[in-house]
């Protein structure tokens, strides 16, 4: 029995969360005395499928054909489907990305399978008793989901579980599905990424703004800040929805939801509709003139003052300290 | 074309979450539910796509009679019919057999769901109903045209977008920016009353998952404020205490 891993990558090359959903595996792993066994689509250099070794894959199959450059969801559900069954896979872990959302319930109904989506945390439990701790009621709580069936599917959210090194040599086999033309009836057309921008599910810092800022104008020091802490940025929803900034940066309930290591709320008051979206992050610094403001209930960190004089001060302090 | 739009019931975004049993299950006493907000999105864009005679659009719902009121909401804000399968919903694979055993009987063109229901916050469903139909599906769309057979869908990825086109029968789910939401007016009030909303049996499904307990966050401790005037304070807290700089 082994546990497939399936690893996105962007470009041909692995993104963090790649690297997390292979300790992962390799954690499990280690309980259940099985080994990993990385899969890997579209078109990755050998450089980088040998950096899934590293991390703790004993094995990386590699499908690497022009039409599979891009995701194409039933395409990629029968690649992992195929590759699972033929390794006999009794777990597929994958990343709750927005790719792998789409991807993780049609590989688990293609195989039988439970799904466990937005897992946070190593399981606990064996074999048709594994248990796995997910987020539900949009940050308000927590469920452990019970995966009873024999094969089981667990999507892992990005910066929910460290990447431990293991250095095992892995071997890179050339693998080759047969796959229905049919699954190619999904054709994407254009893919337009900000390749300077730091991509919010994924980012360890996080500074955020809200209406607080007055308007757009005011951005300017919200990106800086970011600029220095290598952060990316986000806002609240008044924010997108008056267009000050896009709406891919609108965190919360009906947004994106993040859990960084740091997350900075500037002049954002902290209404339960955002708070849903942020609540998970590990450390969280407020900066609001008003001291009632809802957000300091839930901060680690917290400034009583106007955002136009706390920033620039913060930006100035964050150089010193950087040696910038 | 005809419209098949997924609605949950869940608990208004506002409702204090507590457990009972043991912290097995939810605590509902007092709590006020609503149309999932994102299948409010999925259904105001189903609306506007059967707008002027060029649709219908069916709403349906797995629930105990409970939901009713739920789904005449949704029939009031312009769904023109209603199926409610009859059961307590046990987990997304179970809906969605549901759903798609509805769905197979009375070929639908599109399905649309809500990007995830903010109570369980699984983007399963959709997905599920797809696999189980062998059509193609997009779980988090951002935009939506339909033309002709093939619906065009902008999809949000990390750190950027990409459009890709799907021929139809398809399910697609909507998330912000795919519409503006509706909500009901008065004469949609009146007429919803007199809309079908049909009542189905379920059909038997394999649990394959249960959730076993609830937990709720630890309370963060008490904030520690600093001083505006002493930001180099919270950046050395940051770098010694929390360790994230
Ligand atoms: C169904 C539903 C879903 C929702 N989903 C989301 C969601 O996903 N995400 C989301 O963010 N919201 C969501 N909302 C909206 C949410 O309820 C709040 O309205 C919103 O979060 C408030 O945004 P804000 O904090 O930026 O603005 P405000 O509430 O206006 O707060 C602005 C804050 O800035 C402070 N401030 C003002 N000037 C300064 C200054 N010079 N310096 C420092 N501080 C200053 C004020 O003290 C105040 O606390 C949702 C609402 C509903 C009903």
């Amino acid at each position: 029995m082994s546990i497939l891993v399936y690893v996105e990558n962007t470009d041909g090359q692995f993104k963090k969360s790649a690297f997390e959903a292979v300790s992962y595996a390799k954690a499990i792993a280690d309980q259940s005395g099985n080994h990993v066994i990385a899969l890997s689509i579209g078109n990755v250099a050998e450089g980088q499928l040998n950096l899934l070794g590293k991390y703790g894959a004993t094995k990386v199959l590699n499908v690497n054909t022009e039409q599979l450059k891009s995701f194409v969801n039933q395409a990629y559900t029968a690649i992992i489907v195929d590759a699972a069954k033929s390794i006999e896979a009794s777990l597929i872990v994958l990343s709750n990305s927005f790719s792998g959302k789409g991807l993780a319930p049609r590989v688990a109904a293609k195989l039988n399978a439970a799904l466990a989506d937005g897992a946070i945390e190593l399981p606990t439990g064996s074999g048709d008793n594994l248990q796995v701790k997910t987020g539900a009621f949009s940050g308000k709580a927590f469920a452990f989901v019970a995966l009873t069936s024999p094969i089981k599917v667990i999507s892992l959210n990005p910066n929910s579980f460290e990447i431990k090194e293991s250095d095992i040599a892995a071997t890179i086999e050339n693998y080759d599905p047969s796959i229905d033309a049919a699954d190619f009836s999904t054709i994407v057309k254009e893919i337009v990424r900000a390749t300077d921008k730091i991509s919010l599910p994924e980012a360890e810092i996080v500074v955020s703004a809200g209406r607080g800022l007055k308007g757009p104008e005011n951005w300017a020091m919200i990106e800086e800040l970011a600029n220095v802490l290598g952060a990316a940025t986000a806002c609240s929803k008044p924010v997108s929805d008056a267009g000050w900034r896009p709406h891919s940066e609108h965190v919360g309930q009906t947004g994106i939801v993040v859990s960084p290591n740091l997350y900075i709320a500037i002049g954002i008051s902290g209404a339960i509709q955002h708070l849903a979206g942020v609540s998970s992050s590990k450390t969280i610094v407020v900066i609001n003139k008003d001291p009632e403001a809802p957000f300091f209930k839930v901060a680690d960190y917290g400034i009583v003052g106007d955002a136009f004089e706390v920033v620039p001060k913060l930006i100035t302090a964050l150089k010193t300290y950087k040696g910038l | 074309m005809k419209i098949l739009v997924c609605i949950s019931n869940v608990p208004d975004t506002t409702s204090k979450i507590t457990f009972t049993n043991d912290n097995t299950a939810f605590n509902n006493a007092g709590v006020q539910y609503i149309v999932n907000p994102y299948d409010e999105i999925a259904l105001s864009k189903a609306i506007d796509l059967a707008e002027g005679g060029k649709g219908t659009v069916t709403v349906i719902s797995v629930g105990d009679v409970t939901t009713d009121a739920t789904i005449r909401k949704a029939l009031a804000t312009g769904a023109d019919n209603a199926i409610r399968v009859n059961a307590t919903p046990r987990d997304a694979w179970f809906v969605a057999n549901q759903i798609a055993n509805y769905a197979k009987e009375n070929n639908f063109d599109l399905i649309l769901t809500g990007r995830e229901s903010i109570d369980y916050n699984g983007t399963q469903v959709g997905a599920f109903v797809a696999s189980i139909l062998n059509i193609p599906s997009v779980s988090i769309s951002k935009k939506l045209t339909i033309e002709g057979n093939t619906a065009t869908v902008e999809r949000e990825i990390e750190g950027g977008k990409e459009v890709l086109t799907l021929n139809l029968p398809a399910v697609i789910g909507t998330a912000e920016g795919v519409a503006e939401t509706k909500i009901p007016n008065m004469r949609g009030i009146m007429t919803a009353r007199t809309k079908p909303l049909d009542i189905i049996e379920p059909i038997e499904v394999a649990q394959l998952s249960h959730i076993v307990k609830f937990e709720t966050p630890d309370p963060r401790g008490v904030v520690t404020l600093v001083d505006a005037e002493d930001v180099e304070k919270l950046v050395s807290l940051l770098h010694e205490k929390a360790k994230v700089i």
